[in-house]
């Protein structure tokens, strides 16, 4: 998918003056806020958990080369097949030259960030292929010609109207359908193009080093349809999944899920170690996993920002960031909205394309509250900024305003000359409604704010002649 | 009271510039406990807005100043949270790679106060005296509920406030959209976020809004103002000196906001 981070103003800008998404949000962010809440208040050792989630990921990331091996071994020992790719374009080359030769025609995807990341349906489709999205959330998406908004609920912008009519302007459904109807017409046509695909494509939650294993977690069935019925089954990975052992499953699984939704534990996990075997009747006879960089041993390289790469991608930091609840995830331009994304992308794309994400953030630290592998977000987004500055993208007018700014501040009198002048001069301009002769940033700020109205002295002078008066 | 306490007044820019009048409502409700205070006039600006903006180095220049200005002191005490949590949180970090450095700002980090943590933690004030009718709601302001703990010490100062009624505020901890330079940089965003925040405002009832960082106040306060609500937006200082007024125990000092 083509960044348009770059674009952030203008994209949330439009997302703003749009009432529907609005309502969305709000409906959204609601049931979200209190499903997560439930779950975490009913656990009273979650912050033990929380840590523990954190230390072992922590461990994980830091042995992430050996790890990754251990994986490949196992896998290949019992009949898996395990690729590398630098960035996108490889791993979308990997995955088409995979299909073409098992001679497979038609894909059911289920829902992968990662596929979204490296615009993998574009690809299959320009090369003849038919894609279908077997969750429900992104087979809407895909039939409106969209892009996922959210991490774990890709269509959380689409109201019931809306999908009624694209579903009755695609397959003919009634055009007033309710959400039961709705969900029955999708799975009618899902489940044929299910038993009927040759090629099945997944991410992967998680994958286990010591066990060679693939773990993919979900409540629809998708993708275990789409991981068992397929002769092949391709899992597109980005390469900081692997945990080193089965024993750090557990912790792992429960803070996903508890974040994500709500639930204790969803309908479906689904543990892949091999193709099919022997004995066994169902289950693709190819299994391949592609593992993508696209940006991550980058990302690994560089210690302040490396513990991005824990996030294991439920979505908590969304709901709960009031940046993401306003202007929704389609205004960051990329694959991963909200704070997550406003730190990762930069990342991924490159600086230059996503400098305004880590600005737009009002540094409330809500998302590194609620993340349940305790990513100090905040403070990440502050260190890209940092690092812009570092870089010389600051404008010319923000790096002088701050070196006088700095100037002023470090001599005393120079700070009290410059309050005692500004004071009148300010008062006069508050008081008179003329916010706009302060510049820009004052008429941007009384939009929606009267400009405060300070008294004729300041706390200083006070302070001076309580002291002369003895002080009470 | 156990022996007398001092402690040195961090009045932030913004507070002397725009609410002289919270910093002399602070004053009075410090020394109606008898701590002793000063003022240490050389103080300019913590340097949050430059370290918020990604300027580290002129962050790191304006914290070597404020230590300059605050080192030699007992405890110091300010009327806004996210000063505090720049002082507390963020200057040891700015200085990670000089030990001896980062260990005085780590030493002056943990003499240094919001008001209502130094009331409630230093002091250990639970029971507010005095009287102030009318309701009240409290909104969590972002950085002295996350990066400092502040949550139930001010809430329970303001209900021990003889004829105060505390009314519930909806999403109390949710950002109400000022975020310093955010406020201007992405006013749109700011404004939306701002405009939820008032919605449970009203929604709330009170007469008044209470919080305890005079830039969130500002930030709600002139969205108050311009919506034409009539809720007033108060700091928690100017509330409890109130009380101490109106109860007679407290001096005759005016506390405007």
């Amino acid at each position: 998918m083509r960044p348009r981070s770059d674009q952030f103003h203008e994209l949330s800008s439009e997302a703003l003056e749009d009432s529907f998404l609005r309502e969305a949000l709000k409906r959204a962010s609601s049931s979200f806020h209190a499903a997560k809440t439930d779950a975490v208040d009913s656990m009273p050792d979650w912050e033990e958990l929380r840590q523990r989630g954190h230390d072992r990921k922590n461990l994980a990331i830091e042995n992430l080369p050996e790890a990754l091996e251990v994986f490949e071994k196992n896998l290949r020992s019992r009949g898996g097949e395990v690729h590398y790719c630098e960035d996108g374009a490889a791993a979308r080359d990997q995955v088409l030259s995979i299909i073409r030769s098992s001679g497979g025609r038609s894909v059911t995807k289920s829902k992968s960030m990662v596929t979204e990341e490296i615009a993998l349906n574009d690809h299959l489709e320009a090369a003849g292929l038919s894609v279908l999205e077997g969750d429900l959330g992104e087979y809407i998406i895909q039939l409106a010609g969209e892009h996922p908004s959210h991490i774990i609920a890709p269509a959380i912008h689409k109201s019931r109207e809306e999908v009624a009519e694209l579903f009755h302007d695609h397959l003919g459904s009634d055009p007033d359908a309710d959400i039961p109807e709705l969900t029955r017409v999708a799975r009618e046509t899902l489940r044929e193009a299910f038993l009927g695909a040759d090629i099945g494509i997944s991410g992967a939650n998680f994958v286990i080093a010591e066990t060679g294993t693939i773990v993919l977690v979900e409540n629809e069935g998708n993708i275990r349809m789409s991981t068992t019925v397929p002769r092949v089954h391709i899992a597109v990975v980005g390469i900081e999944k692997v945990l080193p052992r089965r024993s750090d499953l557990a912790a792992l699984l429960r803070l996903l899920c508890r974040s994500a939704t709500g639930q204790r534990v969803t309908s479906y996990i689904s543990f892949i170690s091999s193709p099919r075997t022997g004995g066994e009747g169902d289950g693709p006879e190819k299994l391949h996993v592609v593992f993508l960089d696209a940006g991550r041993s980058r990302l690994w390289a560089d210690p302040t920002q490396r513990e991005a790469l824990n996030c294991i991608r439920c979505g908590a930091c969304l709901n709960f960031c009031p940046v993401y609840g306003s202007v929704g995830g389609h205004s960051y331009g990329w694959v991963y909205p909200g704070p997550i994304g406003s730190v990762i992308t930069p990342h991924y794309v490159g600086i230059e394309k996503a400098s305004q994400l880590p600005q737009a953030s009002s540094l409330c630290g809500r998302c590194g509250e609620v993340c349940p592998m305790k990513i100090p977000l905040p403070d990440m987004l502050l260190g890209l900024r940092a690092k812009a500055v570092e870089a010389g993208s600051a404008g010319f007018s923000e790096r002088l305003s701050m070196r006088v700014f700095s100037l002023l501040a470090r001599s005393p009198r120079l700070w009290r000359l410059l309050l005692a002048l500004g004071r009148p001069f300010y008062r006069l301009v508050a008081r008179a409604g003329l916010a706009s002769i302060l510049g820009g940033p004052a008429r941007r700020w009384s939009r929606s704010r009267s400009l405060p109205l300070p008294g004729r002295s300041g706390f200083r002078r006070w302070w001076r002649e309580d002291s002369e008066r003895g002080g009470e | 009271m156990s022996e007398p306490k001092r402690a040195s007044l961090f009045i932030t820019c913004l507070v002397d510039f725009l609410f002289p009048g919270v910093a002399r409502a602070m004053v009075k409700v410090l020394r109606h406990y008898d701590v002793e205070l000063e003022f240490p006039e050389n103080q300019t600006c913590c340097g949050q807005p430059a370290f918020n903006a990604g300027f580290r180095g002129e962050a790191r220049e304006l914290a070597l100043a404020f230590l300059d200005v605050f080192e030699g002191c007992e405890a110091v005490v300010s009327p806004s949270g996210s000063c505090v949590a720049m002082v507390k949180e963020y200057y040891p970090d700015l200085f990670s790679d000089d030990d001896e450095l980062s260990g005085r700002f780590q030493s002056l980090a943990d003499r240094t106060w919001e008001f209502s943590q130094y009331l409630t933690e230093v002091l250990g004030v639970t029971e507010f005296p005095g009287r102030r009718d009318g309701s009240l709601t409290w909104h969590d302001c972002c950085h002295s509920l996350r990066g400092l703990g502040v949550r139930d010490g001010p809430r329970r100062l303001l209900s021990s406030v003889e004829g105060a009624e505390l009314l519930e505020l909806e999403k109390s901890d949710e950002c109400c959209g000022f975020g310093g330079l955010f406020s201007v940089k992405f006013d749109e965003i700011s404004s939306r976020m701002l405009s939820n925040k008032l919605a449970c405002i009203e929604k709330s009832g009170a007469e008044s809004l209470v919080a305890t960082d005079c830039s969130c106040l500002m930030h709600m306060a002139g969205g108050l103002e311009k919506s034409g609500s009539e809720v007033r937006a108060l700091h928690l200082a100017e509330v409890l000196a109130d009380a101490l007024e109106e109860s007679g125990t407290g001096s005759q000092e005016e506390a405007s906001p």
